[in-house]
């Protein structure tokens, strides 16, 4: 219906950007053909990319595999789902409080501390990683679920999203909340945060990607093998895999399971994604 | 006397204000407690590590300028290897990276509002599964042996006569770094200049067209690009942040910390080898140092580049 309408420049376009899509997700295809494909297919010569019989012979794999080491998969799946649950919800919160106060409040110091948040965005926690250490193993919250959580709470990139999208409510709405009576906690719940779901949702989204697949915590900040995330783990399933065929479906396995929720979270709200980086302007 | 009692006055004026504002310094309290902790404290640590010798164990001995001169002087590899890789790699997929999110954000665009979405899935998808979820891919497709799925395309396309080691020759290991990152650059910076276009006022593009704009690239030049100025300089800055800072990938390829010959070494991983591989944390600070500041300066080059004119 609506593709007749499209002129030979769209027309153009869509086949070349089709092209491209096709070729971005082939390695998508790829993994999860691969963690689908019985050992048979994985030593085949020459190497097929589509599997004939699909089998869940990896996934077993995978939780037989470390049910017979000291630690079940299930424990690195448990602290992953935990650990990223707690900084998801831990984000949106830390990051939209001080948003809310950045965007609607008037206080000395206000404009300072925005500038300290805008400039760093250009911080990356990777370059300063032994002062992190060191910071953190001070605190003793080394090897507790608190460090896989708290070190991500300080997420400029979230309070700038937010902070951006809570400039467009409209003043009257809250100066009207407060003549009713409503103290600033309340407006914010009542009124700010609910405005906000789409950024609420954009933060979150960026905080899961953030917690869901970093292995930097595990492998820093965490000794035993109890504390440590399935991305950590399977970092450890593909290491050596050069000459370890059946070790690559199952690694394949491990990689699909911690990819599906990533895209399966951004599927869900991806309208409310562009509807806040809409916003993302620095001004 | 007199004086003395107004900046008493005035003291006390200003803690009034502060306490009258005390619930606005509760909401930002928490997100600037774990901002100073884990953001500015390591930030002055490093800074202050920096001129100090310090394995870790034994007390940190005060060596002034001398890390940053050994970096100048002494450090063979990262004058030849970290230094010129870094930047190949950052001139490469930092501005490339970026022109083709802002080429394929405009190119979506232009399509009809139903089929955005399915593209915008598409191309952001591998930013999404980037890192150790999909090292297992690239490792089976650049296996070295003939079972590798390249190595097995270009024997059989008769490209190449014998299988490439392509992880283990520091001849293409950049190249295949570069790949991968410029696969998945399409991230949050895309979708924030993808968001961007949509909130253009299309009655601009009818004014120009009037005032005799005449092809799409005039469009682009005159009217899109200054009314996304904003949203790509935050693309912008994400993309140099998550450039300069890229160091895993060549790790997860390489399947150690230090790559072929290092071939893939970057500052990242020069930082990390000097912290967690021989214990030299004062280098190792000095070396975060140079690299903040190197983040920092390109920053700045792209607020200069797309800042707002004062009177937009």
């Amino acid at each position: 219906m609506e593709l007749r309408k499209l002129d030979p420049f769209q027309a153009f376009t869509m086949l070349g950007l089709t092209v491209l899509a096709l070729f971005m997700l082939l390695p998508i295809v790829f993994i999860i053909n691969h963690a689908f494909k019985p050992i048979s297919e994985l030593f085949l010569y020459p190497p097929r990319f589509w599997s004939n019989q699909p089998t869940l012979f990896n996934f077993q794999q995978l939780i037989l595999k470390s049910q017979t080491t000291v630690i079940p998969f299930s424990r690195y799946l448990f602290n992953s789902v935990l650990t990223t649950v707690l900084t998801v919800a831990g984000t949106i919160f830390v990051s939209s409080m001080a948003a809310y106060a950045f965007a609607k409040q008037r206080f000395i110091g206000r404009e300072l501390f925005f500038s300290f948040t805008i400039i760093a965005l250009m911080f990356a926690p990777e370059t300063v990683a032994i002062p992190r250490y060191l910071v953190i193993a001070n605190l003793g919250i080394m090897d507790t679920y608190l460090v896989h959580v708290l070190p991500l709470l300080a997420a400029p990139v979230g309070v700038f999203l937010m902070k951006q999208f809570m400039d467009q409510i409209p003043n009257e709405l809250i100066e009207a909340a407060k003549i009713d009576g409503a103290k600033e906690f309340v407006v914010f719940f009542r009124i700010a945060l609910p405005i906000c779901m789409p950024a609420v949702a954009t933060i979150g989204i960026l905080a899961f990607q953030g917690s869901w697949s970093q292995t930097e915590t595990s492998a820093l900040f965490t000794f035993t093998e109890s504390m440590k995330t399935l991305p950590y783990y399977t970092l450890t399933l593909t290491n050596g895999l050069a000459n370890n065929v059946v070790g690559q479906g199952v690694a394949a396995a491990a990689g699909l399971i911690m990819f599906v929720p990533n895209l399966v979270v951004f599927l869900l709200f991806q309208r409310r994604v562009l509807n806040t980086m809409a916003h993302s302007g620095i001004k | 006397m007199n004086s003395g009692s107004s900046i008493k006055r005035g003291r006390q004026a200003i803690l009034a204000t502060l306490w009258k504002q005390r619930v606005s310094y509760l909401f930002i309290a928490p997100f600037m407690v774990c901002f100073t902790v884990f953001i500015v404290v390591p930030i002055v640590l490093a800074n202050g590590l920096a001129f100090f010798s310090f394995d870790a164990i034994s007390r940190p001995t005060f060596l002034g300028w001398d890390n940053f001169l050994a970096i100048l002087t002494q450090d063979r590899i990262f004058l030849q290897n970290a230094i010129p890789n870094t930047f190949k790699f950052a001139i490469i997929v930092g501005p490339l990276g970026y022109a083709l999110s802002f080429l394929l954000a405009w190119l979506i665009h232009q399509l009809p509002k139903r089929i955005r979405d399915l593209f915008t899935i598409a191309i952001y998808t591998p930013s999404l599964s980037a890192g150790v979820a999909m090292s297992v891919v690239w490792l089976v497709i650049f296996n070295g042996d003939r079972i590798g799925y390249l190595n097995n395309f270009l024997l059989s396309a008769g490209i190449v006569r014998e299988p490439q080691l392509w992880l283990q020759d520091p001849q293409y290991f950049m190249n295949i770094m570069i790949i991968v990152s410029l696969w998945a650059s399409m991230g949050v910076g895309f979708l924030a200049m993808l968001a961007g276009l949509q909130t253009v006022n299309t009655e601009l593009y009818e004014a120009g067209a009037i005032d005799g704009i005449s092809n799409r690239l005039q469009e682009i030049y005159y009217i899109t690009i200054p009314s996304i100025k904003p949203q790509m300089l935050f693309g912008a800055i994400m993309s140099v942040v998550g450039t300069l800072k890229a160091g895993s990938i060549g790790a997860l390829l390489a399947g150690s910390p230090i790559t072929p010959q290092y071939s893939g070494h970057l500052i990242t991983n020069h930082i990390e080898d000097y912290a967690f591989i021989r214990y030299e944390l004062g280098y190792s600070s000095a070396l975060s140092v140079v690299l903040l500041l190197l983040v920092y300066g390109t920053s700045r080059l792209s607020f200069r580049l797309f800042a707002a004119k004062g009177d937009e």
